[in-house]
């Protein structure tokens, strides 16, 4: 399985060399083949008797994080949503786009979000559930920006990610604070265990992180804003990532966790609202839109919401019609927006106003519009497949548990009134695709192009999308038993087999979509009158600025900061650092009780050592304050040589004998730069910097001594210098041990000092050398 | 006499990071030069001071200093001479080349 997960990954490498050849083969064609085979590998799966698969990689045992591929009916749904609408889809792209657009990059994109999207159906640890989770967002983000020079592009991908990549961490948490509390990073463990996770106290925390993370993915309202400013990606994408499969990503988590959370009542609650609250406002906003595009975005925005409504009330209906809608959703909706791409490519144009009449000119494309938008509107015909989950949902929304909480049998009351209110503007919409851009006025000067029919490849696919649409509308039981059934039981696991029928009498649910239907063709012919009301909410105020707003005012801030701080004064940098340094130092000694002092096994205190250590502090605090470089040089050197003696005293003979020799050329070479380098000046610096100045310093200096101290004062390991004064002579054949150690033991580190003092030389040789050649300039 | 060093290898740690924070270029070559003293002296309380012999190794005497710290040292030493020379030329080449030994007059803050 882990084959059929990365190998599009691993043609993508090949991508690049292939698209070398793209005006003799489009690129496509090569490219076709990959999910095709993927969804022949998967499909062989489906059946009655179908039962999980795992696979087991290892990647980092160590961590619990490996390649844990679980293969159940809701994996398998998805699986086959990926490669199927996939091929359909690259088999469409070769026709939409031209040899001349970068062929090599989109495929590679493309092959790359297939690879991620097959990553997060199929994996059944959170880790790497949620690696490739956010390789969808990265590859969404290069796809939606693919045509890059345009401003509109930019701007929707870098939204899109924000808004997904926010998400995408919140749900990160979520899925750490799982583990800590059940102690596996497998799902089906976690929903092996879910009693200690209802019982958690941090049961609400994980489930809003986790939640987060699916609404954003699944533009849930108030995250729904990124959705329409995607369409700006090439058709094909918005076919398929945007409708078809990354968009229920979040769909699938929330189906995925519903065993593990659905004994809890606010994942009713917040699911269920949050659902049906975009729902409304999606499909409402839909009606507003001129753009076609724009119409599928909200419509599809809307569609989400009412599959995330369904997987909040978690009953069984209402998880059957949820997975029986994700499939009969991807079929209505991807040939939907191919239509779309079919219109705007022949055309030149999506804007709805100037389109009318089309059906003379594109009669196959109008057909497919007709019973792919009838299909999503819900009209009661017994070959749309829309038709069936639209009425499932209802049926679910009436069938909902009262519940313990009062906001819960508020919401059982509200939802189906809701339900149905959604589902009208759902209708409108619909309607008004297709006659607006199929019937009416031919306005033929106002388009771009001379509309004609679009080529047979183009027609291809959605062409077999609706026939999907009519097949399943046909035959629902087809994919019921042997398929969806399977889905709805990985998801609701006391879910029973049912047949779906058309007519179930004359029950609420048929009533419902009467009324849908009823008040949604009035509002159609009376659309005219309404325009007004439409506009009137959200008015001037929509999230898109809350967006705007908050992007800038971030931006406004850490410039501000940024500004405050990298002020280009080295000074200042070295005080920060210093000063950070100090405070995390600092506060890690104290928090980790790191502060030890022991008066046990001191050396004695001798008057020659006493009076050492004060001449060098005076000399050392002597550098401060003089102003004559001539002294300062000096009293550094007095330093110096204070320190020698104090190896002396400490029987360190190599280290004294050293110091005075390297003091003395040090003392020699500041004096020889002594003559070119100006004279000391007083330190002029105002108190407040002088003393921000001595407190960094004295903090640092105190801090280090406390470090001293306490490492002196602890003794955690024995010590390894035994080792080397046991094998000085015998290893290395000296007595000197410091010599052995620098010469033989640590002879390699000895080289590269002397390498760093060549360097050295080197450069001082240079620096004083080298003269600006003034000509070369 | 352990708390006594180290609490020196604090002070000239202080005075150099103190001579580091100033305009001139010269008293930041001192306050480098401080820097490597107090470090060294930091590294010598690691081991335990004034027990035993030097480490030179004799017949009949088991008993000698830490030899570890003072390898260490006897590299930071010279390492430091390289260092302390090097910015010491380059801040003599600095302030002839800028005219000027302040930093605050060196600073370049222009953004781009």
């Amino acid at each position: 399985m882990i084959f059929a997960v990365l190998i599009p990954l691993l043609f993508a490498c090949f991508v690049p060399i292939i698209s070398k050849i793209k005006h003799k083969v489009h690129t496509g064609f090569f490219v076709f083949v990959i999910p095709f085979m993927i969804f022949l590998y998967f499909i062989r799966f489906v059946g009655t008797g179908f039962s999980p698969i795992r696979d087991t990689y290892n990647w980092i045992p160590s961590l619990g994080i490996n390649f844990d591929f679980y293969l159940d009916g809701l994996s398998l749904l998805f699986v086959l949503l990926i490669s199927g609408i996939g091929t359909l889809v690259v088999l469409y792209s070769v026709y939409y786009l031209d040899t001349s657009e970068r062929l090599g990059q989109f495929y590679v994109y493309l092959l790359m979000f297939m690879t991620a999207m097959l990553g997060v159906v199929l994996s059944d640890n959170v880790f790497v559930l949620y690696v490739f989770w956010e390789l969808t967002s990265i590859s969404s983000f290069l796809l939606i920006g693919y045509w890059h020079f345009n401003e509109r592009s930019r701007y929707g991908a870098l939204k899109s990610m924000l808004i997904t990549i926010f998400g995408g961490l919140s749900m990160f948490a979520g899925f750490i604070l799982l583990t800590v509390i059940t102690g596996t990073t497998s799902i089906q463990g976690m929903i092996e265990q879910k009693d200690i996770i209802l019982d958690s106290t941090y049961l609400p925390l994980a489930l809003g992180f986790i939640l987060l993370g699916a609404f954003t993915k699944s533009a849930q309202f108030p995250f729904h804003i990124w959705l329409p400013d995607a369409m700006e990606a090439p058709t094909p994408v918005s076919a398929y990532l945007h409708s078809a499969t990354m968009v229920k990503a979040g769909l699938f988590l929330v189906a995925r966790f519903s065993p593990v959370f659905s004994g809890y009542e606010w994942f009713f609650i917040v699911v269920s609202s949050f659902g049906i609250v975009t729902l409304c406002w999606g499909s409402y906003m839909a009606v507003r839109q001129t753009d076609l595009k724009a119409i599928l975005a909200f419509s599809t925005i809307s569609q989400l919401g009412m599959i995330m409504a369904m997987l909040g009330f978690g009953t069984k209906v209402a998880v059957f019609a949820a997975v029986f809608h994700i499939l009969n959703h991807a079929t209505f909706k991807g040939s939907l927006f191919m239509v779309a791409g079919i219109i705007d490519h022949e055309t030149g144009t999506r804007d709805i106003r100037k389109l009318g009449g089309l059906i003379s000119f594109m009669p196959i494309t109008a057909t497919l519009a007709l019973l792919g938008t009838f299909s999503m509107a819900g009209v009661p015909l017994p070959f749309l497949n829309g038709f069936y989950s639209k009425e499932l949902f209802f049926e679910s929304t009436l069938n909902l548990n009262e519940g313990m909480n009062g906001v819960t049998n508020f919401l059982v009351q509200i939802v189906p009134y809701l339900a149905v209110f959604g589902s009208i503007f759902t209708f409108v919409y619909s309607v008004y695709f297709f006659f607006g851009v199929f019937t009416g006025k031919k306005n033929l000067d106002k388009l771009p192009k001379k509309p004609h029919e679009a080529p047979v490849g183009m027609l291809l696919s959605p062409i077999v999308l609706v026939l999907g649409v009519i097949t399943i509308g046909l035959f629902p039981n087809l994919v019921n038993g042997s398929f969806l059934a399977h889905a709805a039981q990985s998801v609701n696991h006391a879910f029973e087999y049912k047949n779906i029928q058309f007519w179930h009498g004359f029950t609420t649910p048929l009533l419902m979509s009467l009324i849908v239907v009823g008040i949604g063709v009035i509002l159609y012919l009376t659309r005219t009158k309404w325009d007004a009301v439409y506009r009137l909410l959200p008015g001037n105020w929509s999230f898109n600025k809350v967006y705007n707003v908050i992007l800038q005012t971030i931006d406004t801030y850490s410039n501000k900061v940024t500004n405050a701080y990298m002020n280009g004064s080295v000074r200042t940098y070295m005080a920060i650092i210093l000063g950070t340094t100090f405070i995390v130092t600092l506060v890690f000694l104290l928090v980790t009780d790191g502060v030890t002092i022991n008066y046990d096994n001191l050396a004695d205190i001798t008057i020659l050592e006493i009076s050492v250590v004060l001449i060098i502090t005076i000399a050392a605090l002597g550098t401060i304050f003089s102003n004559n470089k001539l002294a300062a040089i000096l009293i550094l050197g007095v330093v110096g040589y204070g320190v020698a003696i104090l190896f002396v005293i400490y029987r360190a003979p190599d280290l004294a004998l050293t110091q005075l020799v390297i003091e003395t050329v040090t003392v020699a070479l500041f004096l020889l730069c002594f003559y070119h380098l100006p004279q000391l000046r007083k330190r002029t610096e105002s108190i407040r910097t002088k003393s921000i100045n001595a407190s960094v310093a004295i903090g640092f200096g105190a801090l280090m001594s406390l470090i001293a101290i306490s490492a002196h004062s602890s003794n955690w390991f024995d010590t390894i210098s035994d080792y080397f004064l046991e094998t000085a002579l015998s290893i290395g054949g000296g007595t000197n041990v410091v010599n052995v150690i620098l010469v033989d033991m640590r002879g390699l580190d000895t080289l590269f000092e002397i390498t760093v003092l060549g360097i050295a030389a080197l450069a001082i040789y240079s620096l004083i050398k080298l003269k600006k050649n003034e000509e070369a300039d | 006499m352990e708390i006594i060093i180290s609490i020196l290898a604090g002070i000239l740690i202080a005075t150099g990071v103190y001579n580091l924070l100033q305009k001139q270029l010269l008293r930041i070559v001192i306050g480098t030069g401080l820097l490597s003293h107090g470090a060294h002296l930091f590294i010598l309380t690691m081991g335990k001071l004034k027990r035993g012999q030097p480490p030179v190794l004799e017949d009949n005497i088991t008993n000698y200093t830490d030899p570890l710290p003072q390898a260490l040292i006897l590299t930071s030493i010279v390492i430091s001479f390289g260092v302390t020379s090097l910015i010491l030329v380059l801040a003599y080449r600095t302030a002839n080349e800028n005219k000027t030994d302040n930093m605050e007059q060196l600073r370049g803050n222009e953004n781009e």
